[in-house]
């Protein structure tokens, strides 16, 4: 396959909220090859979401693309602007090609239908499939998220499902059409430690053989660490530094990245090291500065900051969006 | 299940031993003198001792009390004092009207409140959201003798679609019977609307804004899809339970609907029965409309598991 499978240019959403039309995301691009994983890194409100519904065309009511393009590559190889596709066509892609994984598995299930039924439903609306045929189907998705005694769950209910359980039904629903690419919204966060342990290296496994390109939203650069091949990181609307995961890990230039790693704990640190929290929080969207959005919460800020930024090359594909990147190497990592 | 559904059965003999002494009780403390009242102002003392003794009404109240649950355990409600029949056979005659009379009227009124109710939570804040709500308001607020008085002076005196009033006579047929009933059965529907309409809508907006409605959307389906299988499912139960108890309460008269449309039902016969002091058609009634309520309340109860599987008794 030549090409990306997904490349975001300039994407621009607005949301209308009391009148006033707030910008959401400022001019976000990325690009997501196949078989490779993005991580969107970000606080909350920092456009993650937005970004994955935009791309499924799934933006609540208030919310639209004002501008930019989403270029998606379908298993054909045709090429289609998502934000110009129509909603009928958007419909066939949602769910067979691009599918989607949420935060929150006690609550994206449906309760009153069973877990059958639900990843049925998938191959009902997409493909074309005899009943006994789909439920075949279904029971081959459940053995490979490897649910035990798979084929006794088809008829459960989700709330007999422990949170794992439930997300690995989750990631079956998305992948049970084959999709070419998966969008994966903080789809560990809601889990214990170890679970989220399992559900990643099942996500890995499945990637592999599936051949899938996953977009991959998180706020964990732990993480990041574990599933990326590249890092897009986000703040209050727009990508302020982008790299290869391990370029982002050995040389942070964002002062925001910097913190974000400052602010967890990381195997490798010397021990008794602190962990330092970033002061502040996301400016609201009615009430960005006019220059870097992360300038009254960084240390570094001068007069220059007070200007609007754009992402700048620093070689091999690393980009930030800072008049005063921090340059040194980080020594432990 | 069964042990649940025996359980409950068990409570609903309870409530309706509760209801029948109840009732017994209610009806020994209202003011006046059956007998005296069945004989008219020129009865003798004598007459309306003898007419007492007849009906039993001078035996110790403790006495009275026993014979009379005995007698309704057996399904015996007595005799009703003004048609000298048995109360039962009073209370099936009326049953016809007052049970299909419910039954259009909460049909009508989910054909029009549903469709609407789910409307307007998918476009809530819409022109028609707000219109919706009004007239829902407006038509709860608005009293049900005035929407029967105007629908009859306008459907059915001026145009002649329906009958203007009455159930027919003895020699009319079933089907001309059900068209008496079709215009109090709009009015009752329009009133009764309003809130299952408020209901639906209240029930649909909590479940749009589920994550699992917009993981359906995520599986690339409808709009109808989502919002007909996946979101009304999850909020028929409010809406059963509603539904339920506004059945429950047509079922037990509608009694100025039935009197403005002079349609012989339960509720014309409580009222009448309660002027006339016929204590044993007031008992009856009593007491089937209680049981009626009991038994609605349980199929309501039942209805839950068939739809929600989470429901655990």
């Amino acid at each position: 396959m030549t090409g990306p499978v997904l490349d975001v240019s300039n994407l621009q959403v607005t949301f209308r909220a009391r009148g006033r039309s707030v910008t959401a995301l400022r001019d976000v691009s990325f690009t997501l090859h196949p078989g490779k994983t993005l991580a969107l890194v970000g606080e909350s409100g920092s456009g993650k979401s937005v970004s994955s519904l935009a791309i499924m065309g799934l933006l609540p009511k208030n919310g639209a693309v004002a501008g930019g393009e989403i270029r998606y590559r379908r298993p054909d190889g045709k090429v289609s602007d998502l934000t110009t596709l129509p909603e009928r066509e958007m419909r066939k892609l949602r769910g067979s090609s691009i599918a989607m994984i949420f935060q929150e598995p006690m609550s994206l299930l449906n309760p009153l239908f069973t877990i059958g039924d639900q990843i049925g439903e998938m191959l009902l609306l997409h493909d074309p499939l005899d009943a006994q045929a789909r439920r075949k189907r279904v029971l081959e998705m459940l053995e490979l998220v490897e649910i035990p005694a798979a084929a006794s769950r088809l008829d459960n209910y989700p709330h007999e499902l422990s949170g794992g359980m439930r997300q690995r039904v989750m990631i079956a629903l998305a992948l049970v059409c084959n999709p070419t690419l998966l969008i994966a919204d903080e789809p560990t966060t809601a889990l214990d430690v170890t679970i989220q342990a399992q559900i990643l290296d099942l996500m890995r496994r499945l990637q592999k053989e599936m051949g899938m390109s996953i977009l991959f939203i998180t706020h964990d650069m732990g993480v990041v660490a574990e599933v990326a091949d590249d890092v897009a990181v986000m703040y209050a609307g727009a990508i302020v530094e982008q790299a290869a995961v391990d370029t982002l890990f050995a040389r942070p230039s964002h002062p925001y990245t910097r913190g974000l790693l400052g602010s967890i704990p990381m195997p490798g640190r010397p021990e008794g090291e602190r962990l330092v929290p970033i002061p502040g929080t996301v400016p609201p969207l009615h009430a960005m500065p006019p220059g870097c959005a992360f300038a009254p919460r960084c240390k570094r800020a001068d007069h220059a900051c007070e200007h609007p930024v754009t992402l700048s090359e620093l070689g091999q594909g690393h980009r930030i969006a800072c008049f005063h990147p921090v340059s040194q190497e980080v020594e432990h990592v | 299940m069964a042990r649940y559904i025996f359980k409950r059965l068990i409570g609903m003999m309870i409530v309706i031993f509760i209801v029948l002494t109840i009732a017994f009780i209610i009806v020994r403390l209202a003011p006046g003198d059956p007998a005296a009242l069945m004989l008219g102002p020129d009865a003798s003392a004598e007459d309306a001792a003898a007419l007492r003794q007849q009906l039993g009404l001078d035996r110790p109240i403790m006495v009275q009390y026993l014979s009379f649950v005995g007698n309704a355990l057996q399904g015996n409600l007595g005799e009703s004092l003004f048609f000298n029949q048995p109360v039962t056979q009073v209370l099936a005659g009326r049953a016809e009207p007052t049970i299909f009379l419910s039954l259009f009227s909460l049909l009508i009124a989910l054909v029009i409140a549903t469709p609407i109710g789910i409307y307007a939570a998918y476009r809530r804040g819409s022109f028609l959201d707000q219109a919706a709500i009004t007239t829902a308001m407006l038509a709860a607020s608005i009293p049900s003798f005035w929407t029967g008085l105007m629908l009859q002076r306008y459907l059915a005196t001026d145009l002649g679609w329906f009958p203007v009033s009455g159930y027919g006579g003895p020699d009319t047929g079933f089907l001309e019977r059900m068209r008496y009933l079709l215009l109090p059965s709009i009015v009752l529907g329009i009133v009764n609307s309003a809130l299952i309409l408020r209901f639906t809508r209240a029930s649909m907006l909590d479940i749009l804004g589920e994550d699992y409605i917009r993981t359906a959307r995520s599986k690339g389906m409808g709009e109808r899809r989502v919002v007909l299988r996946h979101a009304l499912k999850n909020a028929a139960i409010p809406i059963i339970t509603v539904v339920g108890l506004t059945f429950a309460l047509l079922v037990s008269g509608a009694v100025v609907t039935e009197r403005v449309f002079n349609i012989p039902g339960m509720g014309n016969l409580v009222v009448s029965a309660v002027l006339r002091r016929d204590y044993p058609v007031i008992q009856g009634a009593l007491i089937v409309v209680a049981s009626l309520y009991v038994l609605i309340n349980l199929l309501t109860d039942l209805l839950y598991l068939v739809v929600d599987k989470r429901v655990k008794y």
